[in-house]
């Protein structure tokens, strides 16, 4: 990441908001734990985009929760029109709708809200109306908004939770903590970002997953850095790898079993000061990069 | 016999388990659906021995040439993903609402690429893997084809590991159904338990006999014991405890599964927890 | 009556196919006519919905019975629902399957089977249709 290519990162919409994704190419390598102490050294907002598993409330805990449903559109047939003709049940590209021999059943869950149905209906019998498929919360944590989506277990199809999640996000820095992997999902948080921070480990595993990540940023053209987490001092292969890249290594942040205890009672690890001046140091870096007044 | 390894949230060393659990077995075929971090054969000098395209998503394609520009494919489209005449192939569901009122026939659902499959023959057996196109979707009919593929490859007597996807949507959902039975990979963390009880609602929903078992369980034996509350509340048969070792970071970085390393506390349990699947399935 | 096979290849000396959503084909045998029919099974090319896509097709096909080895609730559901019967059988030559069947040999399907569900979990609403 060259140093002009975050300069002219920021603010694309010009709405006094920057947004910065944080994701990273496996699971379990600390992009919870990294946002959401981020957050708290840097006084950013916090949005837990990882909709199928949204950690990040059980460390910041925030107060004053308020829902919001998450609906998305299904076809309801009117009987009295409908001549089970069966064409709906044909265009449908996701086997939602069936034409069995006495009515025509639908299968909510696969449904993708394409009004595709609505439009082949000669008969106009197809309406449309709402079911939910998740809720998105929204809290404090002292003067930060965390905010977060989370789709009900058993529906298959998150991105309707995650688009509405980042809709409207509020002003000033948002740290959005994404799903785990280079998915469907992380591609449409990607969309509203800004600016990426790229969490690895030092393991085979994240070395071979964090060039998927790079890969994926490149193509949206995001500036990005890198936090290698749990680091144990032999290995340089990812430093290694992002000097012959030329990309910014933001902070290493060591491996240390007390950390992991720490983390495993869902609390904060800048209660360490090993770590709080680490974080403070990460934070230092990005308010190099970005032309933002970070608190 | 298949017995799919899922997790629930990342990191918790499912894929360090289930690799660990396929080595135990005399030629084991290993299914990585993990597949937006496929992990499995990086341990292995393999050779690709079959590799074949997977198509797995359909995407609108505007032929320029019946384009007038007239925009009703933009109006039709819910899900932002044509301006001005071009298909966001990001945004773009494959619904084809768009082809139903193009009035010059321009438009139409090209297959897109999603993945390269393979098939890589090890010393240790078969590996039956997908690579996935950067920003694609890991869909129930790719773990199909790849669980396939890996029966194509056993008889009535190979164990076939699946080592699943994190999370509970639509991967892990093809890696669970079907199989003969699950094993969670857990950790003894606040946020292991709330996942853990999430895919185990998912299990529940399919039906599918499933077994538990705490990875580290020792970094917190206070949550540890509420993992273990919440087995016995709900049935479910927690099947090995393996404490945190610091080996298993070695043998990751050495890039040999952990039943290799003699000493290690980790690999003693994980051995002891196969014998306890072995009586609980036939194996 | 027109009897529906999953099967794993195209005749009746073919092996049955346990798998309903992504079996490779069903092979319909017309009792009245003697007639043999092969149809390729679209559900093997679903990303998801395979049992629903099967059913579909054999509801097209105005098929009385299906015999098959598993089935989840999405097809389950919809056969109930059209008042086609579901057979179980085993591994064996798809024409034996038929044998049995007419011996009455085979046990019906009251119940959806667990696991293959799939997305939708069988709970389908249903708007009945009219004219």
């Amino acid at each position: 990441m060259q140093g002009w290519a975050w300069e002219q990162a920021g603010d694309s919409e010009g709405e006094g908001r920057l947004n910065i994704a944080i994701l990273s190419g496996k699971g379990g390598t600390g992009k919870t734990t990294i946002s959401t102490n981020l957050s708290v050294i840097t006084g950013a907002n916090y949005i837990d985009c990882d909709v199928e598993e949204p950690n990040g409330f059980i460390f910041l805990k925030p107060s004053q929760i308020k829902r919001e449903e998450v609906k998305v559109d299904y076809p309801v047939v009117d009987s009295s029109r409908c001549t089970l003709c069966g064409q709906c049940a044909k265009v449908c590209q996701f086997h939602a709708l069936v034409r069995t021999k006495k009515d025509i059943m639908l299968f909510e869950k696969l449904c993708h809200g394409c009004h595709a149905c609505g439009i082949v209906c000669k008969q106009i019998a197809l309406t449309f109306e709402k079911r939910e498929i998740g809720i998105i919360e929204e809290g404090r944590y002292g003067n930060l908004i965390c905010r977060r989506g989370i789709l009900n277990v058993g529906e298959p199809m998150a991105v309707p939770v995650i688009k509405k999640l980042l809709k409207n996000l509020p002003t000033g820095i948002n740290l959005i903590d994404c799903a785990p992997g280079t998915s469907c999902n992380v591609v449409n948080s990607l969309q509203y970002a800004d600016g990426a921070i790229l969490v690895t480990e030092p393991s085979s595993f994240g070395f071979h997953d964090l060039k998927m990540a790079v890969q994926l940023v490149r193509s949206f053209n995001l500036p990005f850095g890198v936090v290698i987490n749990k680091h144990i001092t032999e290995d340089d292969r990812i430093q290694k790898y992002c000097e012959r890249e030329n990309i910014e290594i933001l902070g290493v942040i060591p491996y240390r079993r007390k950390a992991a205890e720490v983390y495993s009672s869902g609390k904060m690890i800048v209660e360490l000061p090993e770590y709080k001046e680490i974080f403070e140091e990460i934070a230092e870096r990005l308010r190099e990069v970005f032309p933002w007044n970070l608190q | 016999m298949e017995l799919t390894v899922i997790s629930g949230k990342g990191g918790t060393g499912k894929t360090t388990i289930a690799l660990a659990l396929s080595e135990l077995v005399k030629d084991a075929v290993k299914a990585d659906c993990d597949v937006d971090a496929p992990n499995l054969y990086l341990f292995y000098d393999g050779r690709d021995i079959r590799k074949e395209y997977f198509y797995g998503e359909k995407k609108a394609v505007i032929d320029k040439k019946f384009c007038s520009g007239c925009n009703e494919c933009e109006k039709v489209c819910q899900f932002d993903a044509i301006k001005d005449s071009k298909v966001d192939f990001f945004k773009c569901e494959g619904c084809g609402a768009c082809i139903l009122v193009c009035p010059h026939n321009a438009i139409s659902l090209k297959e897109k690429k999603t993945a390269d499959v393979y098939i890589t023959q090890t010393d240790k057996g078969i590996i039956s893997r997908a690579q996935m196109e950067v920003g694609s979707e890991g869909s129930g009919k790719l773990i199909t084809m790849l669980r396939s593929n890996a029966r194509n490859f056993s008889d009535e007597n190979t164990l076939i590991i699946i080592d699943g996807s994190p999370g509970i949507g639509c991967p892990v959902i093809s890696s669970i159904t079907g199989s003969d039975a699950v094993l969670i990979v857990t950790e003894p963390t606040q946020s292991g338990l709330e996942d853990f009880m999430r895919v185990m609602e998912l299990c529940r929903h399919f039906g599918v006999l499933t077994l538990a078992c705490i990875n580290k369980y020792d970094i917190n034996e206070k949550v540890s014991e509420e993992v273990e509350s919440f087995c016995r509340e709900n049935d479910i048969y927690l099947i090995g405890k393996i404490p945190y070792d610091d080996t298993v970071m070695k043998s990751i970085n050495e890039l040999k599964p952990i039943v290799y390393y003699e000493d290690s506390k980790a690999n003693n349990a994980i051995r002891k927890m196969w014998d306890n699947i072995c009586e609980h399935i036939n194996c | 009556m027109k009897i529906a096979v999953s099967s794993m290849s195209k005749d009746l000396n073919s092996m049955l196919d346990v798998r309903f959503g992504r079996c490779n084909y069903f092979v319909i045998y017309d009792t009245e006519e003697g007639l043999v029919k092969t149809i390729e099974n679209k559900g093997q090319m679903s990303g998801g919905g395979a049992g629903i896509a099967a059913a579909q097709q054999i509801i097209d096909e105005d098929v009385d019975v299906v015999i098959t080895g598993n089935m989840g609730p999405n097809a389950f559901n919809l056969f109930k629902n059209s008042d086609i019967k579901v057979y179980r059988c085993g591994s064996i030559k798809v024409e034996t399957a038929v044998q049995l069947f007419k011996e009455g040999k085979l046990e019906e399907l009251t119940q959806a089977g667990p696991a293959h569900a799939g997305m939708g979990m069988g709970t389908g609403r249903r708007f009945r249709g009219g004219r």
